[in-house]
């Protein structure tokens, strides 16, 4: 099988990676440094980040990104914790149970959001009957944070699952027998220990948050304007130099982003789509 | 104590438990509610399923997505599965070199890849079309495929297809009598996780769809200002439905073969679970 013979059998999978990954990638840099005129410039780098709209759009992106992945590891970390130590035999099942909502077609999770958070909807429907006041969540930055928050979910809360659970118990018996208070175990056992599905975690949620648009669009009625709206909105207008240079920034940012080490395997499993136990 | 934490623990499940189907759940209750608006019970009825058959726009947004799920799925499987066998001959290095390009569409944000594939197409064709959009599902689905048959592929014995070859089979034949076999719950469920994932993306279907062309998600998308359609409701509750079996399939695919594995690995990870 590892026969040489059989080497030509990757040749499909190779011209397709040469052709539809890396070349389209090439293609944007070469618009990112070049002007209308096919001429080598900075311009288009140097535009994209002194843009007074520009900058607002990143400001609100990356705050938009830190809220959402702050509140998804606030509400993840403890639900991973709580699912570990659940006392049943199906443990793989219940992990599937909390990821399953995320394969409702995304377009009509917004949809469903939008149902719940409306100025007539099921919340203020809630609050009114209670004899509260009603909230204006929809279109506002509030209501994508809440959809991000909803949509990326099961991208924090897997990898940090899959670490907690891999840990060895010994060691928190140890721990424990040593003297350590619960607290203390966790801070100096289990949290180091996870570190890798968190910092996975983030990665996973940071980056689709930052280069969102459909998001924004859906859940913002069009009045907030993020990143990938920006760029979003300079390719629908054939702006393809300026929105080359916009997504080689975006790009940065992801790349950035994925340079901290995380968990390998919990990546995978996510991205493999080994979440299913 | 302990047991106030542990009923501290079983609220918490239970709220995320809630937060997150609670949209899913409101879809599929108010998919029965003959009132037209969301927020009335109007008692039970099936006409906004009815809507739903009867809106050609929709039906036909639905076919073009489960016609690009299985063509693009099936063709990244083929295209995957075979470079999979032609990986087992690469050093272990370039390997890896290999696979990390090729999982570039999952690591990169969605929006770059869209825009990247849309630029790239529209200097070489100009104009989108099926084929930009098929070509790019493909682009996308690929890596899943790989990463689900190539650890298969690793643990499967490769005596057994010498022993073939050695037994006078053709390469070809070979793969398809004893390899095939062994590794098709890979090829399986990178298969069915591929559909799911083509039905799912919006973004890169959005950037490099043909004009006119429309699957269930840039429709919705395109249609956002005319609100929440009554049809929406219905299609949401199937959608769902439809995406529970599926995955539901992966994974009886899924444990079967892993129990089908040697004792001692099973031993091994019973170990680690507790």
């Amino acid at each position: 099988m590892t026969n040489k013979r059989n080497i030509w059998l990757t040749g499909p999978y190779l011209v397709w990676i040469a052709g539809f990954i890396i070349l389209p990638l090439l293609v944007i840099l070469f618009y990112a440094f070049t002007n209308p005129a096919g001429n080598f410039t900075f311009s288009n780098i140097t535009a994209a980040v002194t843009d007074i709209t520009n900058i607002k759009a990143f400001g609100l992106t990356m705050l938009l990104g830190f809220l959402a992945t702050a509140i998804c590891l606030l509400l993840a970390y403890p639900l991973a914790l709580c699912l570990t130590k659940l006392k049943i035999k199906q443990k793989s099942s219940v992990i599937f149970l909390f990821i399953l909502p995320m394969w409702m077609n995304f377009m009509l999770q917004m949809v469903a959001i939008n149902v719940i958070l409306e100025d007539n909807g099921i919340i203020n429907m809630l609050l009114s009957s209670l004899g509260l006041p009603n909230m204006h969540i929809a279109n506002t930055f509030g209501a994508i944070l809440i959809g991000m928050v909803y949509d990326y979910f099961p991208f924090m809360l897997l990898p940090i699952y899959n670490t907690v659970s891999r840990i060895d118990k010994d060691l928190i018996n140890a721990s424990k027998d040593l003297g350590a208070s619960s607290f203390m175990t966790f801070l100096k056992v289990t949290l180091p220990l996870s570190m890798p599905g968190v910092i996975s975690g983030i990665t996973m949620v940071f980056v689709p948050a930052i280069s969102d648009f459909a998001i924004a669009e859906m859940l913002g009625g069009g009045k907030i304007m993020l990143i990938g709206n920006v760029v979003e909105m300079s390719f629908t207008k054939g702006q393809y130099f300026q929105g080359s240079g916009l997504a080689l920034i975006l790009m940065l940012f992801v790349v950035a982003s994925s340079l901290i080490p995380g968990d390998d395997e919990a990546e995978a499993s996510v991205e493999g789509g080994v979440v299913l136990p | 104590m302990k047991k106030l934490f542990g009923a501290l623990r079983g609220v918490y499940i239970a709220i995320m438990f809630a937060f997150l189907y609670s949209p899913v759940v409101l879809m599929i209750v108010l998919s029965f509610n003959e009132s037209r608006s969301s927020y009335q019970w109007g008692g039970f009825s099936l006409v906004k399923y009815e809507a739903l058959f009867n809106n050609d726009t929709i039906m036909e947004a639905l076919v073009t997505t489960l016609i690009l799920g299985v063509v693009s799925a099936a063709l990244a499987t083929v295209i995957g599965t075979f470079a999979c066998v032609g990986l087992l001959a690469v050093k272990k290095k370039l390997q890896n070199v290999i696979t990390t390009t090729a999982n570039i569409p999952l690591v990169n944000a969605d929006i770059v890849t869209g825009v990247a594939l849309m630029l790239f197409f529209a200097g070489v064709v100009g104009r989108m079309n099926n084929a930009t959009l098929l070509i790019s599902h493909v682009t996308l689905v690929l890596p899943y495929v790989v990463l689900n048959v190539f650890p298969k592929l690793k643990q499967f014995d490769r005596s057994i297809y010498d022993a073939a070859l050695d037994l006078g089979a053709s390469p070809m034949r070979a793969f398809f009598k004893v390899i095939l076999p062994d590794i098709f719950p890979g090829v399986l469920t990178g298969f069915l996780l591929a559909l799911t994932i083509s039905f799912d993306d919006f973004t890169i279907t959005y950037f490099t769809k043909g004009q006119g062309l429309n699957t269930l998600s840039t429709l919705i998308y395109t249609n956002r200002i005319r609100g929440i359609l009554p049809e929406y409701y219905a299609l949401a509750s199937l959608m769902f439905i439809t995406v529970l079996l599926l995955i539901l399939v992966i994974q009886i695919v899924n444990n079967r073969s892993a129990q089908a594995q040697a004792p001692a690995l099973a031993a091994d990870n019973r170990k680690e679970i507790d």
